[in-house]
């Protein structure tokens, strides 16, 4: 019995939904970092995802082709993400109560163009989602080939945007300025920098983001559009970020570690639904982020400017 | 000679308070030109429109002839202006050379060419002898390595007008000769300088020429050759003040002991304190010196019950004291005056008397036996408070963050002072107050002096503590010297403690 | 570029406060006005519908003030919360505490007169909303963890929490397959207060805790050390205010209130616990709040208003083929507009130009 459990690890396919599954929480969570590591904390995350679910999966249905779909999740992303900037930036509004303002806004949005393009029917209409591909000669590599480079191009482009956003923060003006955006926004403007500008940008840079990764949910992992179909997923990013320190790397391992606990608990579900409730495996997801955030605290240094306004011509 | 900067008529209003009015006056080449007055003269805010953080309300400003465009520090910074900034504008998470090429090339050009920037940056600390390492984290910097950096970012961006906002205020005496000497050598190779200061003295050695701002306006100019300390003097403040003279000490009883305390935390951002030992006794005012950032954040939380020592004893009244916790010091007898007064002190979105009656929560006369708060009577009481401490408002229900900062000050040490405490804990308790506001504080303090209580000052400024205090002593890197008595009280020994000699 | 300010007021605008809530609701009303425009249908038309649905009829009314009950109580849950800047983003969940608890005490294991029976399970439900947020306070205060998303995520918890028992040990062997859980004796239910409507006891309960809440914050030592904490919680703490037990406070009120929303669907309007007792309620409660600009009594009125946009919605939906997510919408759009004025009432815009 016991080794029925830990075979799991040995299995390929336990990896590649490994992999799946992180996808959505890489994007999620680049996504949240960028937003916070210039200092605002964009709670508009879960209702983002769901917008570009939805976007994403009804640009296809109505004809468009894939690429296209997720460009328009990001631009619907990025739309909402100004609008989160102008709340909590340009206006310094609470970043708590915008965000959840903003998350309820672009679910209820979502749901409501859904209903209207899509009167109510009993099974979900489906999409053609994105298809394999099997990266020459690497897929054909026993078991590494399957576990890892047997997925779909919107995997690949998930975890090519780790690299770029790594590179973005650490490498680029832009980046050193989303850092001291949330570090300390005066030395910003010292430096001639618009804080608002940059702020705003990374808001929008992030809920594109988000909106993708939400996408990747219709347009990837499944091929349909439910309501309540994030679950929850944009605020288990949040936690997520807070555990990878604000750093995309930690953010890409943080989002392995979560998905192999979530694939590897549908496996052992059915090893052991017969004796412990359903609920209990779908609960550890979120046990786990509070878990994660604990566990974080003693080593955790936020942004110093996290959640603090900056507004011009105000004396310090 | 020709001005490279000329300002014209410039005002700015903050609300109803008027910062700058009506201020004109020009920089030329090569000059330092100090700007000296008191806190809240208008300084800052007339360095700030400058460097482009506000907009003015009226007026121009011409820079080498050309208009500057207001409001944008970008603008200011391209035409060659640079300002060092009284707090630090560092991000702490960057290293030395991000802090200073951020904004040197657009925003979203794809690489930092780093390699390029190092040389410059290099060839700039060997001209003007202001060495660093351009790797380190700035988090890891001294106070004077990051005012070097603050200079050497202004340099790199080829500035011709150096604004200086009291770059003086955290430097020991031996630091800040050695800036004057660099700001010197900065001048002789073509830069002008605006020096901000209230430090009279350091401003006569080294300034062309001084200018003083009063209540927002020029109060007088004059070629610093021609000037003289008294007549500079009356310019900033422009009444005598009369400052409380401080009488003969006459210890009491021991009221607070201190027996190697250490305090660590790996939380924590000051350093941590090791093998303090202190003794105070009533009727003694003691005054703790140093440059910020040595320790004093987490000796004035031990001392105040926030936090508690990890090792050592503490005796308070001859009993040592176990449970560490505002409340319970707070019903010891213990008050405590923090550093920020805004930030700890005074609830501003809360009227006057809310925050006046907020130490005095268990007091049945202001909470009735079931919890409710009696209005009236604590509004009869805050009235009280107000009135004995010369607190001056418009109307006791009006929000406190409407009063001016001398007076916030005095409502927060009267609230202190009406417990009746024995032991008074004051961080800065000055800063930032006008001189009239300052003279009412130490009033205030000895006061309490006379009336039998303990007071430590945990403060920066020498001059101020070597006024009021019986003893001084220095703290250095989380230890504390051996008390000074007035006797052997001398300025430069302290500043030569301060940075650490004998410890 | 365009040069953009915000200049703080001295002093704020009376006038404006009080106007500000109306302003935020009708131009929220007009923003939605143009996503009924997309659903192709007249919005005068549609609003006429929804005003109809909500306030047309004595059982409209009726059902307006039902819905407005568990509304008013996590609208005063937020609202205390939110007073502490204890940012308690978990009604939701806390509801559903207080639905397991009126399922496990009311269902036959206590059984007292109706007089005792109903402040009982009003107790239990708002113990157990309350308790359900103690453990995040000690999170939050020992290890940092933002309570924004540790209620969030308990939320989801207590929420399959509820779908296990209901699918389980308390599945209510009558239902017929239906997950929902054993009836409330009848000495627990709470009564109709008008005759052949869904209007209960409950929403006289909701009124009355309003009224309570009110005095608390405004004249008892509570609501004032409240009002410090959440104002300025260094300060308060400097000046001896114990603010880790305010907050064990806060949240044992606002989680109860929650939880007691929870008490007035479970024994109120439906009889049986659910797994769909709460279309959101929780979530919406701080739309509520926000409207009310966190007032107690303010809460009432807006818990109203909300109520009859998502009571009308459903009608309009019915009779316009508008989809009821437009209450959502609207409710959504209100929270933002209301955090536009909030803003206006302490700053003014300044817009300036390029000056040459």
């Amino acid at each position: 019995m016991i080794f029925d459990f830990i075979e799991i690890f040995f299995t390929a396919g336990f990896w590649a939904a490994t992999i799946r599954i992180a996808c959505p929480l890489i994007f999620a969570t680049l996504g949240e970092v960028i937003c916070e590591r210039s200092g605002v904390l964009n709670l508009g995350i879960e209702g983002i995802m769901s917008l570009g679910a939805m976007v994403g999966w009804t640009a296809v249905y109505l004809g468009a082709d894939l690429y296209s779909g997720i460009l328009l999740a990001a631009i619907m992303g990025a739309l909402f993400g100004f609008l989160h900037a102008i709340f909590t930036v340009y206006l310094g509004a609470s970043q708590h109560v915008t965000g959840i303002g903003i998350t309820m806004l672009a679910s209820s949005i979502g749901f409501f163009s859904f209903r209207l393009i899509l009167p109510s029917s009993t099974t979900p209409p489906k999409i053609i989602p994105f298809e394999k591909l099997d990266i020459p000669y690497l897929s054909e590599i026993p078991f590494l080939g399957e576990a890892l480079f047997q997925h779909t191009p919107f995997t690949y482009i998930a975890f090519a945007s780790v690299i770029i956003i790594f590179w973005l923060l650490n490498s680029t003006p832009f980046g050193l300025s989303i850092k001291m955006a949330g570090e300390n926004p005066m030395a910003l403007e010292a430096q001639g920098i618009d804080v608002l500008l940059v702020r705003t940008l990374s808001v929008i840079l992030g809920s594109s983001l988000m909106a993708v990764g939400g996408a990747y949910l219709t347009m990837s992992a499944f091929d349909a559009f439910y309501f309540g179909m994030i679950n929850g997923r944009g605020w288990i990013a949040i936690a997520l970020v807070i555990f990878a320190a604000w750093k995309p790397e930690r953010a890409l391992l943080g989002a392995l570690l979560f998905a192999g606990l979530d694939a590897y608990q549908v496996r052992a579900q059915q090893l052991a639904g017969a004796f412990i409730p359903y609920q209990f495996f779908l609960m550890l997801p979120f046990i786990l982020s509070i878990a994660a955030m604990i566990v974080a605290s003693k080593r955790t240094r936020y942004p110093r400017a996290l959640l603090i306004p900056f507004r011009r011509g105000e004396r310090h | 000679m020709q001005p490279i900067l000329k300002v014209e008529s410039i005002s700015k209003f903050f609300g109803n308070l008027i910062a700058n009015s009506d201020i004109s006056f020009s920089v030329n080449k090569g000059e330092i030109l100090a700007i000296l007055g008191e806190n809240g003269a208008g300084k800052t805010t007339l360095m700030n429109i400058l460097f482009g953080h506000y907009m003015p309300d009226k007026g121009n400003i011409y820079f080498k002839n050309k208009p500057l465009t207001f409001g944008n520090t970008g603008n200011s910074i391209s035409l060659g202006i640079g300002m060092v900034h009284q707090h630090f504008t560092l991000a702490d998470n960057l290293t030395v050379l991000e802090n200073i090429i951020i904004g040197h090339k657009s925003l979203f050009s794809l690489d930092l060419s780093k390699k390029a920037s190092i040389e410059k940056l290099n060839s700039l600390i060997d001209k003007f002898n202001l060495p660093i390492n351009p790797n380190a984290m700035v988090s890891d910097l001294s106070v004077s390595e990051k005012q070097r950096l603050e200079i050497l970012k202004t340099l790199y961006k080829d500035c011709e007008l150096l604004i200086l906002d009291e770059p003086t205020a955290a430097l020991t005496p031996q630091e800040t000769e050695a800036l004057y000497k660099t700001i010197n050598n900065m001048v002789k190779q073509g830069l002008s300088v605006i020096l901000i200061s209230h430090k009279l003295h350091e401003v006569l050695s080294i300034s062309d020429r001084i200018i003083v701002l009063r209540n927002g306006k020029i109060a007088g100019e004059q070629l610093t050759k021609s000037a003289d300390y008294k007549s500079i003097a009356s310019l900033i403040v422009g009444k005598e003040i009369q400052y409380p003279k401080k009488t003969k000490s006459l210890p009491l009883n021991k009221i607070l002991k201190l027996e190697n305390i250490f305090y660590e935390t790996d939380l924590d951002l000051d350093v941590k304190i090791e093998n303090l030992n202190l003794e105070l006794s009533g009727g003694e005012i003691i005054g703790i010196a140093g440059v910020a950032g040595n320790g004093q954040q987490n000796f004035a939380k031990i001392l105040s019950g926030h936090v508690k020592p990890t090792n050592g004893k503490l005796f308070f009244d001859n009993k040592e004291i176990n449970t560490f916790s505002a409340k319970s010091f707070m019903e010891l007898g213990i008050a405590y005056i923090p550093e920020d007064r805004n930030k700890d002190g005074l609830v501003g979105d809360m009227s006057i008397w809310e925050n006046a009656i907020m130490t005095e929560t268990s007091n049945r006369e202001i909470v009735n036996n079931f919890g409710f708060i009696k209005s009236k009577k604590s509004k009869e009481k805050s009235s009280k408070i107000c009135q004995l401490n010369d607190v001056r408002y418009q109307s006791i229900d009006q929000p406190s963050r409407l009063l001016s900062g001398g007076n916030v000050q005095k409502l927060l040490i009267g609230k202190w002072l009406n417990r009746k405490p024995k032991l008074i804990i004051a961080c800065q308790p000055t800063r930032g107050l006008d001189e009239g506001a300052i003279a009412a504080v130490h009033k205030m303090l000895l006061e309490a002096r006379k009336n039998g209580n303990g007071i430590i000052i945990i403060g920066e400024d020498l001059d101020e503590l070597i006024t009021l205090s019986d003893k001084i002593c220095v703290m250095y890197n989380g230890k504390l010297s051996n008390p000074l008595t007035s006797s052997n009280i001398e300025k430069l020994k302290i500043g030569m403690m301060m940075s650490g000699e004998g410890f | 570029m365009i040069n953009f300010r915000l200049e703080e007021r001295e002093n704020r605008n009376v006038r404006i406060q009080i106007l500000s809530p109306f302003i935020a609701v009708f131009v929220s009303l007009i923003i939605s006005c143009f996503f009924i425009f997309l659903a192709g249908v007249s919005p005068v038309d549609s609003l006429k519908e929804l005003l109809i649905g909500s306030f047309g009829s004595r059982n409209a009314i009726a059902e307006t003030l039902s819905r407005a009950t568990p509304l008013i109580l996590t609208g005063l849950a937020a609202s205390i919360a939110f007073r502490a800047k204890f940012w308690n983003i978990g009604a939701e969940g806390q509801l559903y505490a207080g639905a397991l608890a009126v399922t496990f005490f009311g269902t036959g294991l206590i059984e007292l007169p109706s007089i005792l029976m109903i402040p009982f399970l009003f107790l239990v439900g708002a113990i157990a909303g309350g308790l359900l947020l103690l453990p995040l306070v000690l999170l939050k205060n020992y290890f940092k963890v933002d309570e924004v998303v540790s209620t969030l995520l308990t939320n989801f918890i207590i929420i399959l929490l509820v779908s296990y028992l209901l699918e389980g040990p308390w599945k209510d062997p009558m239902s017929l397959g239906w997950p929902q859980g054993a009836s409330v004796i009848d000495q627990g239910v709470l009564p109709q207060i008008v005759a052949r409507t869904r209007l209960h006891l409950g929403f006289i309960f909701s009124i009355l805790f309003a009224m309570l809440v009110w005095i608390i914050l405004s004249k008892h030592l509570i609501g004032y050390q409240i009002k410090a904490v959440g104002y300025n919680s260094s300060a308060a703490k400097h000046s001896g205010i114990p603010v880790l037990k305010t907050i064990f406070i806060v949240a044992l009120l606002s989680g109860g209130m929650a939880g007691m929303a929870g008490v007035t669907e479970t024994a109120g309007l439906k009889g049986y616990l659910t797994l769909d007792l709460s279309p959101g309620f929780g979530y919406a409660g701080i739309a509520v709040a926000m409207l009310a600009a966190l007032h107690p009594i303010g809460v009432i009125a807006s818990g109203i208003f909300l109520a009859s946009i998502y009571v009308g919605a459903d009608a309009m939906s019915r009779s316009m083929n508008v989809p009821s997510y437009l209450a959502d919408v609207i409710v959504a759009i209100t929270i933002l507009c209301v955090l536009v004025s909030l803003v206006m009432n302490q700053y003014k815009f300044k817009f300036s130009g390029l000056k040459k």
